[in-house]
């Protein structure tokens, strides 16, 4: 056949030059604009970003087993809790999560890449050059007393203690200057989303067909243009004042301090937002299929998300009950912040529905979904606790809040991070990843994660603020944080098999075919993994579940297009 | 499979979507307007509050000829738009050139009132908070002038040379999207800061 | 309370370690944490009702609608199901209501507590945050002092509550002690308000909550909250200029002749810096280094020598004395009672 010389060519030319081929494997990925490529980096680097901050805060939880402990000198610790958050947020959530994006979003749209792929390759490289330059500060920074360690001043980054006089070396410098690159990136990433899924959907695909992993990327997208430009400005602000003399946060000018709280929260609350949208954008793809249903109430999930984007956009204050605004503020910012959890009980309620009902299959995918809604359940009540103004004046800096946001960064989007991994493996690789290993990864980390978390709301209603290297014997904490710090061994130990996990089912997992989970959207129609023309012929689609439409042809979705109808009509037998 | 046969297309429309770059802009103009707001918000927040030195009212004239001169040029760079979308590349580039023109009048106005306020009123960024907030938002702006000047002068160039054909109007429309933002931003720096604050 | 001496006091570090909890914010002894006791009441009541329904719900439906099919063998799809207006609408509205009702209770807490009405006798004490001590002066008393803070019991017939008015003179703080009420920051350039007023006389702990830099975790409080009588008699004593023991002469002579006054105050005496705590009184106190080490001769020599021994990155420089002034300076500050 005509086509074989070629091949054998190819194997002779592998055989001769092992380490050309390395090279241009290498070349490839570093210059290329595919967004799969470019999702796939994304995660990835995420991933080893995810190793190092959790080793530094297992280096806390070891030093706050014990009161008084002396495992780490209070600038190390400070060090380790800036930096834990900084790159948990900035080189963790957001990569993983435009890596996903990146990734799904053409596929599910039927396009064949982003709209710019050059920006999103732009946009990955500056990401991940601001990480290595955060990082590069523990070799090049000097600290709050001048100890050459990295970051210390949180990862909020107050005024005026950064402020040259009290940050005196250049520490808050790494911070801004990563931060604004990265911001950079995260817009150019948001643009193209936007730009992706409004430009480039398939023939048929109207917006009301969009599945509701592009629409709350949409929604997310949205937020991130509105969220970081503040935190941009912000920084500016503060390198200004720290090199040019200006007096944007100097009290001694008559600079104002809040004014930086205010500006960084207008970014932070958004910020939280943007982090977790995706993560409901994740529960809405795999909680269907695993259920074996449609979503329950589509329009109402579009508008609750859009909703809540825009409702995130007025609560930022609630971050700064304690600092004196007076009560009318005060009492705004409760409203407001009740107010969020309307739109977002909705969602929860109707996962609940969808999976009402239903065939539920507990995979290991769906068994992390399962538990991303009870712990984000939970996360949603205590922030409810948090907005009434008065209980935060007990709780605000304390570990309640520590725990309330784990629970939420943790419990609910890593949750669901795992969910869309052991979900979307096999589309990206081509291979299921071992069903066994993802079980012990499941029960070891819930184990794992209610230990450290649940309990870590009983030092903050104890009385222990945050960001304290170390705490005084006499409190009654050390039970507490003893039961927190074994919580992360178990973490740690299912992480690793994790990781493991990946690596093994790469060379020896299952084959997965094109549609393992015999699901409904765009996706699951091309090979796995795709080829790098995603569609040999783009789609045409008449209906949310294109693949249902095929799979179910008597019966398809395109027949209960307007919207939610009463049950009983669309009460149906499948195929 | 690689392929989707999922069904012939049910819909007579023709399947049109909005063009990438102007989506693409937007979404560039909503984050810097906000990187703007929060300048704003900062320059409001301190009239008034400055410790020392001289006010806005002792120091401000209202940059009359350099407003009209940027605000006109959104109207030229407009014109050029038009002008290149019915093939008129001549009158294309003699647009683009006076839009340039203006913008640079523009810069040399605000870098002249710059130079009065440094050594005659000896008004700096480090002076009080009214300096502090002033030249950084003026500064902000008159960056994202220059940067829209530089592209508006490698349009020019390739104006010039002939290479902008019709089938490019709409990237030059995109590109007059930014510089329209930018007067927008402006007219906004103007209110707050030579109306609201003096 | 704690002690450094002894093997009993190490069981009862070890055993408070475990159940000791003087800073829990469900043991109210104040009206503004009462009140905020009660409001904390309510919304745990329902958010733990919520969750109850809620998970309970969700229970139910994993176990009822689990997949029964054998593994790779689906057969049926179920019922596809897109949604309801009602039942959309009813879990839209009952919320609503819920957050209504949670919003007016919390409303009524923020007014009873930031504008509460001021008692003509109010005691008002002027808190200053510093990297990393409390400064407490009492304006119409002429007192100054750091670091503890004693103020008068009140109680519900006649309130003598105390209201501090606080700023920061550096960085961010927070003052924090659960027991009392909840908590309020420190801002440079800013002038927050709150008031306490301790029902029982006993010692209220807490500490700084706002990260303030290296030695945040070791800005402690301490409140006494005394008998009026007892109050009374403090204010007097500390209201006196520095005790003048001549026995002590000579770690006078070091204490003036060195840095220490750049920093320090001891009224009655040339020393007025007020960059550091005063040390008038200092004698007297129970604790030294905000509140983190007892305060005994030996903490004292081992503080003044190095104030890193206890707390790196402290803004006090160590002092290099040599060990013949360091004892007598010790024997000097210990006199000031």
């Amino acid at each position: 056949m005509a086509t074989q010389t070629p091949v054998i060519e190819v194997h002779n030319q592998t055989a001769q030059t092992p380490r050309r081929l390395w090279l241009e494997v290498l070349h490839d990925w570093v210059t290329t604009v595919d967004h799969k490529k470019i999702g796939l980096m994304y995660i990835g680097y995420a991933l080893v970003f995810l190793v190092i901050a959790g080793f530094e805060a297992l280096l806390m939880r070891v030093q706050l087993a014990i009161p008084n402990n002396h495992f780490v000198s209070p600038e190390v610790f400070n060090g380790l809790f800036t930096m834990h958050g900084t790159t948990m947020v900035f080189f963790v959530g957001m990569p993983i999560l435009f890596g996903f994006g990146n990734y799904l979003i053409p596929l599910m749209i039927g396009a064949r890449d982003m709209a710019f792929p050059r920006l999103n390759a732009f946009s990955f490289w500056i990401s991940a050059f601001a990480g290595i330059l955060l990082y590069f500060s523990y070799v090049g920074g000097s600290g709050l007393d001048g100890a050459g360690s990295a970051l210390d001043v949180g990862w909020f980054a107050y005024a005026p203690l950064t402020a040259r006089v009290f940050s005196p070396g250049h520490s808050t410098d790494y911070w801004t200057l990563s931060l604004l690159l990265t911001g950079v990136g995260s817009i150019g990433t948001a643009l193209n989303i936007v730009a992706t899924i409004i430009c480039m959907r398939c023939p048929g695909m109207k917006m009301s067909r969009l599945p509701l992993l592009p629409w709350i990327y949409l929604v997310m997208s949205g937020l991130t243009f509105v969220a970081i430009g503040p935190l941009t400005a912000a920084q500016i602000m503060l390198m200004l004042d720290r090199y040019v003399g200006s007096h944007f946060f100097d009290t001694q000018a008559g600079g104002s301090a809040v004014l930086w709280m205010h500006f960084f929260w207008i970014f932070g609350h958004p910020e939280v937002y943007i982090l977790v949208l995706p993560a409901f954008a994740f529960a809405n793809e795999i909680i269907p299929v695993f259920s074996r249903k449609a979503i329950f109430g589509y329009p109402a999930m579009v508008a609750a998300s859009v909703g809540i984007g825009f409702i995130s956009l007025g609560v930022w204050a609630h971050h700064m009950f304690t600092v004196g605004l007076g009560p009318g503020e005060n009492t705004f910012f409760t409203l407001a912040t009740m107010i969020i959890s309307v739109p977002t009980g909705i969602k929860i309620f109707n996962w609940l529905a969808t999976l009402w009902g239903g065939k539920i299959q507990f995979t290991t995918s769906m068994m992390f979904a399962v538990g991303f809604l009870f712990q984000f359940l939970i996360a949603g009540l205590t922030g409810i606790m948090l907005s009434a103004a008065p209980f935060d004046w007990q709780l605000g800096n304390s570990y309640f809040v520590v725990a309330h946001f784990h629970y939420v960064l943790v419990g609910a989007i890593l949750f669901m991070i795992f969910s869309a991994f052991y979900y979307w493996y096999p589309k990206m690789t081509g291979r299921m990843l071992s069903e066994k290993l993802g079980k012990w990864h499941f029960w070891l980390f819930v184990i794992g994660f209610h230990l450290t978390f649940d309990f870590m709301h009983v030092p903050g209603l104890l009385g222990m603020p945050r960001r304290i290297y170390t705490y005084e014997a006499d409190r009654g904490w050390m039970i507490w944080n003893l039961i927190i710090s074994s919580g992360a061994v178990f973490q740690t130990v299912a992480t690793l098999l994790f990781v493991y996990n990946m690596v093994w089912s790469y060379f020896r997992g299952p084959i997965a075919g094109p549609d393992p989970w015999d699901a409904w959207t765009l996706e699951w129609s091309v090979s796995s993994p795709p080829p790098s023309y995603n569609f040999a012929e783009i789609p045409t689609v008449a209906s949310r579940r294109p693949l249902w439409d095929l799979k179910h042809p008597e019966d398809p979705d395109s027949d209960y297009e307007m919207g939610p109808v009463h049950p009983e009509e669309t009460q149906k037998e499948g195929a | 499979m690689s392929e989707v046969a999922i069904g012939p297309s049910t819909s007579d429309k023709v399947w049109t979507l909005p063009s990438r770059g102007f989506v693409g802009m937007a979404c560039l103009i909503l984050a810097e307007a906000a990187i703007f707001v929060i300048f704003v918000v900062a320059y409001i927040f301190y009239i008034g509050k400055s410790l020392t030195g001289p006010t806005p009212k002792e120091v401000l004239d209202l940059p009359i000829l350099t407003t009209i001169c940027l605000l006109s040029s959104s109207l030229t760079v407009h014109a050029s738009v038009s002008a290149l979308r019915q093939s008129k590349t001549r009158l294309c580039s003699l647009w683009l050139a006076a839009t340039v023109l203006l913008g640079g009048i523009f810069l040399l106005g605000t870098a002249h009132e710059w130079y009065g306020l440094i050594y005659k009123h000896g008004l700096t960024i480090k002076t009080n908070l009214f300096g502090t907030t002033f030249y950084s938002l003026v500064g902000l702006h008159a960056t994202h002038v220059v940067v829209g000047l530089i592209l508006l002068s490698l349009a020019l160039l390739f104006s010039v040379r002939g290479e902008m054909k019709e089938h490019h109007s709409e990237k030059l429309e995109v590109l007059s999207l930014y510089w329209h933002f930018v007067d927008g931003v402006w007219v906004v720096v103007f209110l707050v800061v030579y109306v609201l604050g003096r | 309370m704690f002690s450094t001496r002894g093997s009993s006091s190490s069981t009862a570090i070890a055993l408070s370690a475990f159940i000791a909890d003087p800073t829990n914010i469900f043991r109210p002894a104040g009206t503004p944490a009462s009140s905020i006791f009660s409001l904390s009441m309510l919304v745990l009541g329902i958010t733990a009702a919520i969750f109850l329904v809620v998970a309970g719900i969700l229970t139910f439906v994993l176990i009822r609608y689990r997949s029964r099919d054998s593994a790779g063998e689906t057969e049926q799809e179920p019922a596809q199901i897109y949604g309801s207006n009602q039942i959309e609408l009813s879990w839209t509205v009952i919320p609503i209501l819920i957050v209504v009702m949670l919003f007016l209770a919390t409303t009524r807490v923020i007014y009873t507590t930031e504008h509460a009405p001021r008692p003509a006798d109010a005691l008002d004490v002027t808190v200053i945050g510093h990297q990393f001590w409390w400064e407490y002066r009492y304006p119409k008393l002429g007192v100054v002092t750091a670091n503890e803070l004693h103020v008068p019991v009140s109680d519900r017939e006649h309130p003598l509550p105390t209201y501090l008015t606080m700023s920061s003179a550096d960085t961010d703080h927070s003052f924090w002690v659960p027991r009392l009420a909840g908590k309020m920051d420190l801002i440079p350039d800013k002038v927050n308000t709150m008031w306490i007023d301790p029902q029982r006389k006993d010692l209220y702990l807490g500490q700084c909550a706002q990260y303030c830099g290296v030695q945040h975790a070791k800005m402690l409080i301490r409140v006494y909250a005394d008998t009026p009588e007892d109050f009374a008699a403090w204010v007097t004593h500390q209201q006196q200029p520095a005790v003048r023991d001549p026995g002590v002469a000579e770690g006078r002579e070091v204490f003036m002749h060195n840095a220490c006054i750049s920093c320090h105050t001891i009224r009655g005496t040339v020393a007025n810096g007020r960059f550091g705590p005063d040390l008038t009184h200092v004698g007297s106190r129970e604790t030294i280094a905000s509140a983190s080490v007892l305060n005994n001769p030996k903490n004292l020599r081992e503080f003044i020598d190095n104030p890193a021994n206890f707390k790196p990155g402290a803004l006090m420089p160590p002092m290099h004395l040599d060990s013949h002034d360091l004892d007598a300076v010790t024997a000097y500050l210990a006199t000031l009672k």
